[in-house]
């Protein structure tokens, strides 16, 4: 056990536990971007607030989620006493600026990534605890008529107050009512600060990313002379250009829509 | 040429070290920075002050004495040499220098311009070798060796420890310097029996030396005097979580040079 400890207490091991969980919340962002293109439907919400339930009501991605928001917290505390270690490292710091050629992402890690944990708080405090945890967030109900397969949408406000969804089907007629999610997302996205807030926080991940993705490759050691050119690829393209623009599109694309 | 130079002056590691500016004037284009600054140390000497110490020996780019951060960058604006090797061609005549030493809490300021670089030594006692039992010359294509790997394995042998990877790094990490040589050994079949003690004693000496870690910034790569390639330290790493991981050899294990 202390043989595993002097591992991760070790300048390598640390760098390692933020490679690890880095590459983790990537994996997440890609599920993300996924799932909340539903936002892009014209359904009035039907699809993206059935998603939203499932991925709050399924439990193996309840645990993964948990994970997640571990993987968050060490990642950050780990980028803290890595900082607080290399600081240290150079007690007295030049008088004439660093001239050596690096990317300025590289260099500014740590302040792309504090601008996305105070994201993080902000986004995960208005969405993620809103839906779980208060009652701010209302209901809608979906009837979709199964002969002409055409859904009209209308408010719903539940007699009970533990009421998290249902699904029934009168008449030919199936009837989903489920928190409406999509409703906070657009009034949330009518804030022009808000937006502007996330497009943002948007250009911290894409320059987090690009910057982070083949890092935490060249730590783990998976440096090759065929594959890296592959991680470089997908850590820009993938994760510093399409998943970022795909993010930051949607708070633009519902804030036009509500002019 | 006529140059301006603005140097930092330190008693020992235990003073507070300042600026100072002084006047070089009549420096040949020709000369190389260290015979500038032996010039400037002339003159200083003549009028009686302390003349400016700074780290040199070889002056032909090959010990990795010499140091000196110039205008923001270890061994001066030039790519692949080091300061005995940069030219005041390099500067324009009126030019305003400022020369620092290498800056990192693992080489204290000794006085002036040179810094204790003896934790690079103590990482290299720490593993950075081979143990040979002595006997009779084996034959040198004794062991076949192929030829990438053996340029390869060279390439990382060239590392000369001079320091400017540390002074080089925002985080003052020496990941480039002992990847170098846990490498240079770890390609080679005459490293291979203490592969994995030796990366984890090193890496253990380096953290104990208090380097910064890594962040893959690649400022080391781009300031190095002989062009040491950064898949070093990706290799150190892979070889270092193996050992930890799943290797069963311990730190401990390696012969301490006896």
């Amino acid at each position: 056990m202390s043989e595993f400890k002097q591992t991760f207490n070790s300048s390598l091991g640390k760098k390692l536990i933020m490679a690890l969980t880095g590459l983790f919340l990537c994996t997440f962002l890609i599920v993300h971007l996924g799932g909340n293109l539903l936002l892009f439907k014209n359904d009035d919400g039907y699809g993206f607030n059935v998603y939203a339930n499932f991925l709050t009501h399924f439990p193996p991605i309840e645990v993964i989620a948990y994970l997640l928001y571990l993987s968050i917290l060490v990642h950050a505390l780990y980028a803290l006493i890595l900082t607080i270690k290399n600081r240290k490292a150079r007690p007295v710091g030049y008088a004439h600026v660093n001239k050596s050629p690096a990317t300025w992402s590289s260099k500014n890690m740590g302040l792309l990534g504090s601008i996305l944990f105070l994201f993080l708080v902000i986004h995960m405090g208005d969405f993620w605890y809103n839906y779980k945890f208060t009652s701010k967030i209302g209901f809608k109900e979906y009837r979709t008529d199964l002969a002409t397969d055409k859904t009209q949408s209308v408010d719903y406000v539940p007699t009970s107050p533990n009421f998290e969804k249902s699904v029934s089907t009168e008449n030919n007629f199936e009837i989903v009512r489920v928190k409406d999610l999509h409703a906070r997302v657009a009034s949330s996205f009518t804030n022009l600060l808000y937006v502007i807030f996330y497009v943002i926080a948007m250009f911290a991940v894409s320059f987090h990313l690009l910057h982070g993705f083949q890092s935490a490759f060249r730590t783990l050691g998976w440096v090759h002379r065929k594959y890296t050119p592959i991680v470089y690829f997908i850590g820009t393209w993938l994760f510093a250009v399409i998943i970022p623009i795909g993010f930051a599109l949607m708070p633009i694309v519902y804030y036009i829509q509500s002019r | 040429m006529n140059l301006t130079l603005k140097v930092w002056r330190q008693k020992n590691a235990d003073v507070k070290g300042a600026f100072v500016t002084y006047k070089a004037e009549r420096i040949s284009p020709d000369m190389s920075f260290l015979e500038m600054l032996d010039v400037v140390n002339e003159s200083l000497i003549l009028k009686g002050d302390e003349p400016i110490h700074f780290d040199h020996d070889c002056r032909e780019g090959i010990c990795g004495m010499c140091s000196l951060y110039i205008n923001g960058h270890p061994h001066g604006p030039k790519n692949a040499i080091t300061t005995c090797q940069l030219h005041m061609r390099t500067f324009h005549d009126g030019e305003t220098i400022v020369i620092e030493p290498w800056r990192a809490a693992a080489f204290p300021v000794i006085k002036d311009l040179a810094v204790d670089r003896s934790s690079f030594d103590r990482i290299q006692q720490a593993g950075g070798f081979v143990s040979v039992n002595t006997g009779v010359t084996i034959d040198a294509n004794a062991i076949p060796i192929p030829k990438v790997i053996a340029d390869e394995a060279f390439n990382s042998a060239t590392c000369i420890g001079c320091g400017a990877c540390v002074a080089a790094c925002k985080n003052a990490s020496a990941m480039l310097f002992v990847s170098a040589k846990v490498s240079q050994l770890a390609m080679l079949p005459q490293g291979q029996p203490e592969r994995w003690s030796r990366v984890q004693a090193m890496v253990a000496q380096m953290d104990a030396e208090g380097f910064g870690n890594c962040t893959n910034t690649g400022a080391c790569e781009a300031e190095c005097p002989k062009e040491i390639k950064m898949t070093n330290i990706s290799l150190m790493n892979n070889d270092y979580f193996s050992a930890k991981l799943f290797r069963e050899e311990h730190v401990h294990e390696h012969a301490s040079g006896e």
